[in-house]
């Protein structure tokens, strides 16, 4: 029972800086003149331009999610099958550029594809033309993979290095080609990882901001950018509705989470663990 | 109502302990006065600080922050800390208009005498009740010489298809919504909602031609020679063509945006002598020109151009003739009306060509 002290200094955090200002958002969102109104979340979600938006960070979001899988699943399946001491090197060098802050790296990509960056010196030194790879609509697509890539890689990795690789002997002994011990035995026991993965990246993915600014020029807004701009650009009175729009944003984490949730749940009886 | 209130207790509960935390820190006391500055980044001759603290007595602790609208979030604060903050002119008059600035007794400030009379009493604020001019300058554009082969005498240069992927706009609602309405002859504080359907339709077709919309990285993307033409204020122009020659700067012949940043007092500071006295160091000829120098912005302080010499009193981007400045407009705050704008530059931002 004592050990429950120890909860405290943390129950305390995640009151100051977890709750309230969750509350605080709810408050804004809700109230005007201390009264409750829902104009605040009629006009968020009434205006096209928002909506528009917010559709298209949504897809932004899915489509870095889908290259995410599509590139992580390969380089976990290939950490989880290496040498232990290789693997290890490689898990670090993979982890390290996450203990940079986030927009420092973004800043990096910056330089790397400005027309007078790195790979277009690069392009020069073999004679080719200079490209145009910085503010496009690519450029934000490859820093959102970027960052949020070794969301997806460590989840999937961590169950692939515990699945019992005699399975996938006993498959192949039993006649069984590649593709079907992949699709039969490997791919369900790591379902779990997958659907983390999946969650770790898409979550963050669809509330990023500052990736489009940076690496977009602003040219293509995402609905980050459309809640930082109520708060920072529009001044206070427009914190009602930014609240409104940071709380359907909200809703539609949670919406998500529950459905992650819900599918690691079922992937769970069959067996495969995470963690 | 009830559980508000509640909540609210509880809230004040958390921030009093979190108070009485941080007074637990600071036991020992400082005797002398210690004013808070807010100021935008890199704006200020930071050795002018240090010799004010040594002449004064008086302690300085200086914030910088990025844009007007968040020194207004700042300032709008009940507990707002600040006793100096250099916010531009329509912002002035909205805290004024909201009853934010300290009245400044000019006995204190005997340096304002320095202030060139073309720069006192603006619209913005009459009878300089409130402010006192700190730098000011026009919107223009910045170009490289060796990239735009037309004469930069007009904004429409800024539509023009030759220069596509090479126009780099500013990531601001009244500057770029501002650029779009001088376009088209209107005025950059227009209240009508035509002038601003008009001013969107002119942006999102100028969209295509965009390269980005940036804030002040367009100094550094202009300077490495990333960019053609952009907009930029004058006293950024006087910088980035001071670390590129081939950069050139030009305010169309149909004049411009004025724009000026003023030295306030919020209402809640509870120094006010010590910060009129920080404003009379500030308007002092010498300081003012060792300032203008370091920061490279135009100052409205006459004594102070005339010990800066013939090179700033004859550079036209610096120091631009009056027939120009005729023709320009300040910024005024837009109210309400404001959302307007902010509409039409989401519909700017989110088209997709």
């Amino acid at each position: 029972m004592k050990r429950t002290v120890f909860a405290y200094p943390y129950i305390v955090w995640m009151l100051i800086f977890i709750l309230a200002p969750m509350l605080l958002i709810v408050w804004y969102a809700f109230t005007k003149n201390g009264a409750f109104t829902l104009t605040n979340l009629g006009a968020a979600l009434r205006d096209p331009i928002y909506m528009q938006v917010l559709a298209r960070s949504v897809w932004i979001a899915f489509e870095a999610t889908v290259i995410c899988l599509l590139l992580g699943y390969p380089i976990a399946w290939m950490l989880s099958t290496m040498k232990k001491s290789t693997a290890a090197i490689l898990y670090v060098l993979f982890v390290v550029p996450m203990w940079m802050n986030f927009l420092l790296r973004t800043y990096a990509w910056q330089a790397l594809l400005d027309s007078a960056g790195i790979l277009n010196s690069i392009l020069a030194f073999f004679g080719l033309p200079p490209q145009n790879l910085l503010y496009t609509e690519e450029a934000i697509m490859l820093g959102t993979v970027y960052n949020f890539l070794p969301f997806m890689v460590l989840p999937i990795y961590s169950v692939l290095v515990k699945l019992d690789k005699s399975l996938v002997e006993a498959a192949y002994d039993l006649g069984a080609n590649g593709v079907t011990t992949f699709f039969k035995v490997i791919l369900p026991q790591s379902i779990p990882g997958v659907i983390s993965g999946i969650t770790m990246v898409f979550i963050p993915a669809i509330t990023a901001f500052a990736i489009s600014r940076l690496l977009g020029g602003s040219k293509f807004m995402l609905y980050g950018d459309l809640i930082e701009n109520q708060f920072i650009t529009l001044g206070r009175d427009a914190w009602p509705v930014g609240s409104a729009l940071s709380f359907i944003l909200l809703v539609l984490v949670l919406i998500s989470m529950a459905v992650m949730r819900r599918a690691e749940r079922e992937a769970g009886e069959e067996g495969g663990m995470l963690w | 109502m009830n559980l508000y209130s509640n909540i609210k207790k509880k809230i004040a509960l958390i921030l009093a302990l979190l108070m009485i935390a941080a007074l637990c820190g600071c036991v020992g006391g400082e005797k002398a006065t210690t004013l808070y500055v807010l100021n935008w980044g890199d704006y200020i001759d930071e050795a002018l600080l240090t010799e004010f603290e040594e002449e004064s007595g008086i302690k300085i602790n200086y914030t910088s922050m990025a844009t007007n609208e968040e020194m207004m979030v700042k300032l709008q604060e009940p507990d707002c800390i600040y006793d100096v903050c250099f916010p531009s002119d329509y912002i002035i008059e909205k805290l004024v208009a909201q009853d934010l600035l300290h009245e400044l007794n000019k006995d204190n400030i005997p340096n304002l005498v320095n202030i060139d009379q073309r720069f006192m009493d603006l619209d913005f604020d009459p009878g300089n009740k409130y402010s006192v001019p700190y730098m000011w300058g026009t919107v223009g554009i910045l170009y490289n010489t060796t990239m735009v082969s037309d004469p930069v005498d007009s904004w429409d240069i800024l539509w023009n298809e030759k220069y596509s992927g090479q126009i780099l706009m500013y990531d601001s609602i009244r500057d770029t919504m501002g650029v779009a309405l001088m376009k088209l002859g209107r005025s950059v504080n227009t209240r009508d909602e035509q002038d601003i359907k008009d001013a969107e339709e002119a942006l999102i077709a100028q969209k295509p031609l965009v390269l980005a919309y940036l804030g002040d990285s367009i100094k550094d993307r202009m300077i490495s020679g990333g960019g053609a033409l952009a907009i930029v204020y004058s006293g950024d122009a006087m910088w980035c063509m001071d670390e590129n020659p081939d950069l050139a700067y030009a305010v169309p012949k149909t004049g411009t945006n004025l724009w000026f940043d003023n030295i306030i007092i919020p209402k809640t500071s509870k120094h006010t002598e010590e910060a009129e006295a920080f404003i009379n160091f500030l308007c002092d000829a010498d300081v003012a020109a060792q300032n203008a120098e370091y920061i490279g912005y135009s100052t409205p302080n006459a004594p102070a151009l005339q010990l800066m010499g013939e090179d700033y009193i004859n550079n036209e981007t610096y120091n631009p003739p009056q027939e120009l400045l005729d023709k320009c407009e300040i910024f005024h705050d837009l109210g309400d009306f404001i959302t307007v704008y902010n509409d039409a530059w989401n519909r700017v931002k989110s088209y997709v060509g």
